[in-house]
């Protein structure tokens, strides 16, 4: 049993796995990244470029890229495109506003020829806000129905009272492995 | 295996560089392995060292290629190798200038600035303020005012350091970074207390008073623990008494003073420079300093011995008799084992020897001058020109030795320095001008220097005609047309044609050179010489002054951008030479004196190439209105002071001349910091025939700021004595009180002010040009038939001596001494002085004073000038 244990483990484990971590600015991200880290919450500024993180999940080593997500930087996504295996698209669910604009990057990014086999994860973040969209609201704003031939899934979470992430990570981590 | 073996090879072939073959296209191509999903360390360090050696061999990459492998390398980050980050923050340095884009990395840098990893930290800091503009500052300046104070002496002097390059993008920023420069300041650590010193000064520097504060409090208090500190201090305190003038018992100068009893030699060393480098060095001091010097030529270290040696080789010339007692230390060191301090100990000793020596020691350098590098061998040249200067008796010995170093192997620098030396001391000793010529012509024979051989051929063309045998030189120059390349046989015929027209019985055998040159390949030599040929075709004396003897003299910048205004115009009109302004004569630079302190302290850039005076005020003024209708700028006074300088509100006056007009320009700075003046403007209290045309005032006028008021005055008509006139001049402005914190006034209302200004004087020189006559006594014999001239006798009785005379004469009728007669040759009692220049609407004048010195000197001048009342006006004016 140990034997086929460490030989699974070293099946999975051989790679990395390249996730990226998108969305607007002051969806969330870095915080996401940070709190799934070192499962704390860090006070972030704007990312004015990146951070990327070895973060371990279950046994799995993630190579996670958070990527800036202000107007200026986001062009930049596209140089961290190839090799990807999963993106997490963080969406602040009480920004009703800009769910629009949030939505055009998604389906943008989501054309790259890059990335068509990638797994989608999408957060709809900030769900402790009072008033925010639910998540049925969310997917439909970001118009998900439309979305077909891809693996996805959206979860409601909270970054900084730490709910919804342990589910959305269990999701693709068996995602990921299925996926062999 | 084989490419083991070929490393084996080349190993065995003497090792060499592993990055000798490295081809860019091949760099380029192996550096896309940074993008892998995972990072292998081992295989990216080399490539990235391949990269970064390249980008130091000055191998260039285009933009596109610059972003593609920047952003190639910033996957790197995900590595945690130290080695390998290290070696991105070198790349990222690097590529910063060409990449786009490259704040990508901000954030990653940030986090590695303010991370636990200490090996990051300091590079991290530093390849971040490479990429940071100043925009992009703003979002990191609490890491950076953090990084300063950091207790990690690597990482504050990173930050340091950074804050000053940054100063030059965003100086407003940085300089909020103050407090933490201050506290930096006061580090054990030597580097830390160095470059926080240089923050906080280059923050300051602009502000007189602050750094008057900074330097009482540091030399006070300052652990003196850094000598480079110190030693930065010793400078901006050496600067500050040149700028105060303070005397001796300033407190600069005790600390100075102090620093030479420091522990450390550099220290003593900085101190004794500052001293001996400062203008008003007191004797006491002086010789302070120079002992220490003294002692150092006798030290074990060649570095000490170089330093003290050049520093006294340097102001040999200012203080030679200070240097003097170092003589005996001096003469040690010409057998010195280390040739550059060897030179300058002989050199020295030539700036501060006796005549007798002179022949002594000039053998002693001729034995090793072909061992040394040009740099010193420019140093012995330039000792040599001091010498003939000095003795010139000495002249043929000294020429002897610049022409046998002329036929040495040695750089465009050197060459032109040994040229120079042989032209001053053609100008300076007649007696040594035929060998001097005779050396450039053998010169010129074997240059391999376009620019000298010009400048050579030139000197021969005005020179030459005046020797007692000018045909010898021809020879020489027509050489010049068979043997040289296009620009070299252009001078040549123009040095030709020189002759032509000094020459008459050379005329005919020049005329046909010139015929020979018509045949050039060359358009310029052919267009040249078909030139010259027609008009010395004309046997016309007036012609020959106008367009061979003398030089063009408008400014040649204004005349091009005139030009190119023209040719894009309908040119419907011809084009008149006359609107442009004629050029300025400048004086003699004398950089040679300006060696100051203040490039060592912080290195400018290189200098900018500055559009003379005239230029500057010409754009200035063109932006007034009703300028225009003036006609061009004709000439600019110097800056005449109308207040004290240490007053409430300082005004200095600048007069432009124009055609029929004077545009007085009023530059004034309120110096009071609870006032705010507004509608500043001068009332002048004009003369009679004058005419106030236009008063332009200047609308606001805060505090420590400098504002300018206009008036525009017309000159009185058809009456030139009138010209010459005093106007009483009142500073009018509204005074508004305000608050000397914020500047603002504390009311709307102000109330009306004046204040009283010196007289102005309009003189005769502010309406003279100077023009620089290279042939004065053809132009002269000329103007005889065809100007008017007018001719008086005076009684200089207040004038002592003939200099006195002719600096006073000079001075006063604003024109350009001719011919070097500005200089009176010692011991006589005549003297010639010859002038020329152009008065207002172009107007030629000539002028002619003999001097007698017989008690007080007597004076016979005689004036040409095409317009009869200048000629009237300036001989009355003199009396």
């Amino acid at each position: 049993m140990g034997v086929l244990f460490s030989y699974f483990k070293s099946l999975i484990g051989a790679r990395e796995m390249r996730i990226l971590i998108l969305g607007l600015d002051g969806a969330g991200k870095t915080t996401i990244l940070y709190r799934l880290q070192v499962g704390e919450v860090v006070t972030t500024i704007p990312t004015i470029g990146f951070n990327v993180e070895q973060v371990t999940y279950k046994n799995l080593k993630f190579q996670v890229w958070d990527l800036g997500g202000q107007t200026s930087i986001r062009p930049y996504w596209r140089c961290y495109y190839s090799n990807t295996d999963a993106i997490i698209y963080v969406v602040d669910s009480a920004d009703k506003e800009r769910m629009g604009i949030s939505k055009d990057e998604l389906f943008h990014m989501l054309r790259e020829e890059e990335l068509q086999d990638a797994i989608l994860v999408v957060l709809a973040n900030k769900q402790d806000i009072p008033g925010c969209m639910s998540l049925k609201e969310v997917h439909q704003a970001l118009g998900l129905e439309a979305l077909k031939n891809r693996t996805f899934q959206i979860f409601k979470t909270s970054a900084t009272k730490g709910e919804g992430l342990d589910v959305a990570m269990e999701w693709l981590a068996n995602a990921l492995k299925n996926r062999k | 295996m084989s490419g083991f073996k070929r490393d084996k090879k080349e190993e065995e072939d003497g090792g060499g560089n592993p990055f000798q073959n490295i081809e860019k296209t091949i760099v380029l191509q192996e550096a896309r392995i940074f993008n892998e999903t995972s990072v292998n360390p081992r295989k990216c360090t080399p490539i990235l060292t391949k990269l970064l050696y390249m980008l130091n061999q000055g191998e260039q990459l285009s933009a596109k290629e610059a972003t593609d492998v920047f952003f190639a390398m910033t996957k790197l980050f995900q590595s945690k190798d130290v080695i390998l980050r290290r070696l991105v923050y070198l790349g990222i340095k690097e590529l910063s200038s060409i990449a786009d884009d490259v704040i990508i990395v901000t954030s990653s840098l940030t986090k590695d600035m303010t991370g636990k990893e200490d090996l990051y930290r300091a590079a991290a800091i530093r390849a971040l303020c490479s990429i940071t503009d100043a925009t992009m500052l703003q979002a990191i300046e609490r890491y950076m005012k953090q990084a300063i104070v950091d207790r990690n002496p690597a990482v504050s002097s990173a930050a340091l350091v950074s804050s000053l390059h940054m100063t030059k993008i965003a100086p407003e920023v940085v300089k909020r970074w103050v407090n933490e420069a201050q506290e930096a300041v006061n580090s054990d650590n030597i580097m830390v207390q160095f470059h926080a010193l240089g923050l906080l000064y280059h923050i300051r520097k602009s502000d007189r008073l602050a750094v008057t504060k900074l330097v009482a409090r540091l030399t006070r208090t300052m652990s003196s623990k850094s000598p480079y500190a110190v030693c930065m201090l010793i400078r901006i305190a050496a600067k500050l008494i040149e700028e105060e003038g303070a005397d001796s018992n300033s407190p600069y100068f005790d600390y100075i003073e102090a620093c030479f009893r420091h522990k450390s030699e550099m220290v003593v060393y900085e101190a004794a420079y500052a001293v001996v480098n400062l203008n008003r060095t007191t004797n006491r001091e002086l010789a302070q300093a120079i002992s220490v010097l003294q002692l150092f030529c006798g030290s074990p270290k060649p570095t000490l011995r170089f330093a003290a040696v050049r520093t006294l080789n340097q102001v040999a010339i200012s203080h030679p008799a200070a240097v003097t007692a170092c003589n005996l230390d001096l003469e040690n060191l010409i057998t010195d084992s280390n040739r550059s301090i060897a030179t300058l100990a002989i050199t020295t000793l030539l700036k501060t020897g006796a005549e007798s020596s002179v022949d002594r020691l000039m053998k002693q350098i001729a034995t090793f001058v072909s061992e040394i590098s040009d740099e010193f061998k420019v140093v012995v040249v330039q000792a040599i020109r001091a010498l003939a200067l000095k003795f010139p008796r000495k002249h043929s010995v000294l020429m002897n030795f610049l022409s046998a170093m002329l036929r040495d192997e040695g750089g465009l620098e050197y060459k032109a320095s040994i040229a120079d030396t042989i032209i001053t001391i053609i100008e300076d000793n007649p007696e040594a001008k035929e060998t001097g010529l005779a050396h450039l012509c053998e010169f010129i024979e074997d240059c391999e220097h376009v620019s000298l051989a010009v400048r050579i051929l030139h000197l021969l063309g005005k020179e030459g005609p005046k020797t007692k045998q000018p045909s010898r030189y021809i020879r020489f120059i027509y050489n010049r047309v068979i043997l040289e390349c296009p620009s070299i046989r252009a001078a040549a015929v123009s040095a030709m044609a020189q002759f032509g027209a000094s020459c008459p019985d050379l005329l005919e055998n020049i005329q046909v050179l010139l015929a020979r040159c018509q045949m050039d390949s060359d358009d310029e030599v052919r267009d040249r010489a078909t030139y010259y040929s027609s008009i010395l075709n004309r046997q016309d004396k007036s012609l020959y002054n106008n367009y061979i003897l003398e030089t063009l003299q408008v400014s040649v910048p204004a005349l091009e951008r005139t030009l190119k205004e023209y040719t894009n115009s309908n040119t419907e009109q011809p084009f008149d030479i006359k609107t442009i302004p004629v050029s300025v004569v400048s004086k003699p630079d004398d950089h040679e004196v300006k060696q100051k302190t203040e490039g060592m302290l912080i290195s400018s850039g290189p200098a900018k190439i500055t559009p003379s005076r005239e230029e500057n005020f010409a754009t200035k003024l063109n932006s007034l209105p009703g300028i225009q209708i003036l006609g061009p700028l004709f000439r600019s006074s110097e800056i005449v002071e109308l207040t004290e300088s240490e007053t409430e509100y300082v005004v200095r006056c600048v007069k432009h001349c124009y055609t029929h007009h004077m545009v007085l320009q009023f530059d004034c700075l309120n110096t009071l910091n609870d006032q705010l003046l507004e509608n500043v403007r001068v009332q002048l209290d004009t003369s009679e025939g004058y005419e106030i045309i236009s008063d332009i005032p200047c609308p606001k006028l805060p505090y420590n700021e400098t504002g300018t008021a206009y008036v525009i005055v017309k000159f009185p008509d058809g009456d030139l004595p009138n010209s010459i006139a005093t106007f009483g001049a009142v500073l009018k402005f509204v005074v508004k009180d305000c608050d000397p914190a914020t500047g603002l006034p504390d009311i709307d209302e102000g109330y009306d002010d004046e204040y009283m200004l010196e007289d102005l004087e309009i003189t005769l020189g502010d309406q003279i040009q100077k023009v620089s006559r290279a042939n004065w006594g053809s132009a002269w014999e000329e103007a005889e038939s065809t100007f008017y001239e007018m001719e008086d006798t005076y009684s200089l009785s207040s004038m002592n001596t003939l200099e006195e005379a002719v600096i006073n004469i000079i001075k006063f009728l604003g024109l350009q001494p001719a011919e070097r007669s500005d200089k009176v040759p010692k011991g006589k009692t005549t003297h010639t002085l010859l002038l020329a220049g152009i008065f207002r609407g172009g107007i030629d004048i000539l002028v002619r004073a003999k001097l007698a010195l017989a008690d007080g000197v007597t004076m016979q001048l005689t004036v040409r000038s095409t317009d009869e009342s200048i000629a009237e006006l300036i001989t009355s004016v003199v009396g």
